[in-house]
């Protein structure tokens, strides 16, 4: 039976390298990403990843579609994110419905920028897409503690700002 | 051709015309052509240009680079073999316009239609062995020599499936003349060999990958742009010439690949000469999609997948074949 086992991986196998093949396939067709320096430039700062942020709501620029699940601080290496959630408010049900379960938010939400690396774990483990990275450039402070960055209160000042930009915040 | 008291023989000149062919698109093709091809499929696969400055999209890059090469200094290892070193080289690039001789190009377009074609072939691409094991000595480095001993081994690993396929296609055309195996094959795709002996098809693609020390077999080579390979010695022109001959093996293995399996010269409407032409770039390209494809496969699991897979797959291969034909 080992050898029919054998078999059975090789085959696997096999079929993995035509997976293989098709995607560098696709990736021949793709476009070029990189720049043809210095015939063509690329300006700074729209590469630029600053600490991460809210994504401002579809409908409403102040609200966030965060759950406070608390995923983004638990995959953070650095234990740089504080997450709690807010206290539900329950809405008084109709007559003869249930109960309706009210969707969580996030009451505090802090990064400590002195701590993040940047790795994008927060980013890419939120179920809801609700951060971001921002691009909060320029940015340098006379004591650590000035590090931490609010980001509801920032979400709540940004408000109908541009995306991706400093939301308006003076270089403080 | 009667030149007073020499005669000199139709079948000799006929050779030497071919000889002077066979070189000509030996060097267009693969110091040219198929350079240029493999850097800019490199670079799209990787989401870039590609040699791009250099000529129209960098078409003249290859002449630059050329150049380039021959105006380096020959350095050679002080205390190595001098002779063997050099010849190394030579002896690695000179079988191959002479493995093209029995390949037929187009219907009548053939340099020596030899009887013995496929014997001729597979005997001097044995040579390329040997240049590899005088590569490693003549370079007085214990690495160079250890990458050496190490591509002979697959080199040798990987002739052995590679002959028994060969054979059960030549027991099922009945003939080693190259020609004859072409002309048995029909028209159309599906005429071909290739459906005949997928199996034998696959197993021989393989092998000429391991030949050449292309694509996820590159380990000797690969080596030198680590530490040491069996190339590592050599400067300028020494490396032009076995980089050249080994984008030429490339070219030779996909030839005899599609004379075998792909109907050679046979195709629709067109000439014979487009159709083989057009064939020999396909499998080069599917040969270089596969580089930039797969990772490195580490020596031991090379050589496994020779002993322990080909070869039995390949006497698999040879059992059925004598079973069906005597059927």
């Amino acid at each position: 039976m080992t050898l029919w086992r054998e078999i059975r991986e090789a085959v696997k196998g096999l079929y993995s390298l035509a997976v293989g093949m098709k995607i560098t396939g696709k990736e021949f067709a793709k476009p070029w990403i990189t720049t043809r320096y210095p015939w063509k430039t690329v300006d700074n700062l729209s590469t630029y990843f600053g600490h991460v942020e809210l994504v401002p709501g579809a409908e409403d620029p102040g609200e966030t579609s965060c759950i406070a699940c608390g995923i983004c601080a638990k995959n953070c290496p650095s234990s740089a994110i504080t997450v709690k959630a807010a206290p539900s408010v329950e809405e008084p049900a109709a007559e003869g419905e249930k109960k309706k379960k009210a969707r969580k938010k996030p009451g505090v939400f802090l990064v400590d920028f002195s701590l993040c690396s940047l790795c994008g774990q927060c980013v890419e483990g939120c179920p809801q897409d609700a951060l971001r990275f921002s691009r909060h450039v320029y940015w340098a402070v006379m004591d650590r503690k000035n590090l931490t960055v609010d980001l509801l209160d920032r979400l709540a000042k940004a408000g109908g700002a541009k995306a991706g930009g400093n939301a308006g915040l003076p270089d403080a | 051709m009667n030149l007073g008291p020499i005669t000199i023989p139709w079948e000799l000149i006929r050779i030497v015309v071919a000889l002077v062919a066979i070189l000509l698109f030996i060097v267009v093709n693969a110091g040219l052509v198929l350079v240029y091809l493999e850097r800019k499929i490199a670079g799209f696969i990787q989401r870039r240009p590609g040699p791009y400055e250099v000529g129209p999209h960098g078409s003249l890059q290859l002449i630059v680079d050329g150049v380039k090469l021959l105006g380096k200094e020959l350095h050679t290892p002080a205390c190595g073999d001098k002779l063997l070193f050099w010849a190394a080289p030579i002896l690695a690039f000179t079988p191959i316009p002479l493995l093209f001789l029995p390949m037929p190009f187009a219907r009548n377009l053939v340099g020596l239609d030899s009887e013995l074609g496929m014997v001729l072939i597979l005997a001097f691409a044995g040579l390329n062995v040997l240049a590899l094991c005088l590569a490693g000595w003549g370079s007085f480095n214990k690495w160079s020599l250890l990458g050496a001993i190490r591509s002979v081994s697959q080199a040798v690993a990987y002739e052995i499936p590679l002959l028994l396929t060969v054979l059960s296609v030549v027991l099922m055309a009945g003939t080693l003349k190259l020609s004859t195996i072409v002309e048995g094959q029909g028209t159309w795709p599906w005429q071909w060999y290739w459906l005949r002996q997928p199996l034998g098809f696959c197993v021989f693609f393989v092998c000429m990958l391991a030949e050449t020390n292309r694509a996820p077999f590159d380990l000797p080579e690969a080596e030198s742009e680590l530490a040491a390979g069996f190339h590592t010695e050599y400067s300028g022109l020494g490396f032009g010439i076995f980089f050249l001959s080994e984008y030429a093996a490339m070219i030779v293995g996909s030839s005899v690949c599609v004379t075998l399996f792909l109907g050679g010269w046979q195709g629709p409407f067109l000439p014979g000469f487009i159709w083989f032409v057009a064939k020999v770039y396909a499998l080069l390209l599917t040969m270089m999609w596969i580089r930039w494809t797969f990772p490195r496969v580490r020596f031991d699991q090379l050589l496994t997948i020779s002993w322990r897979w080909l070869i039995p797959l390949s006497l698999l291969n040879l059992v059925a074949t004598a079973f069906f034909m005597k059927l």
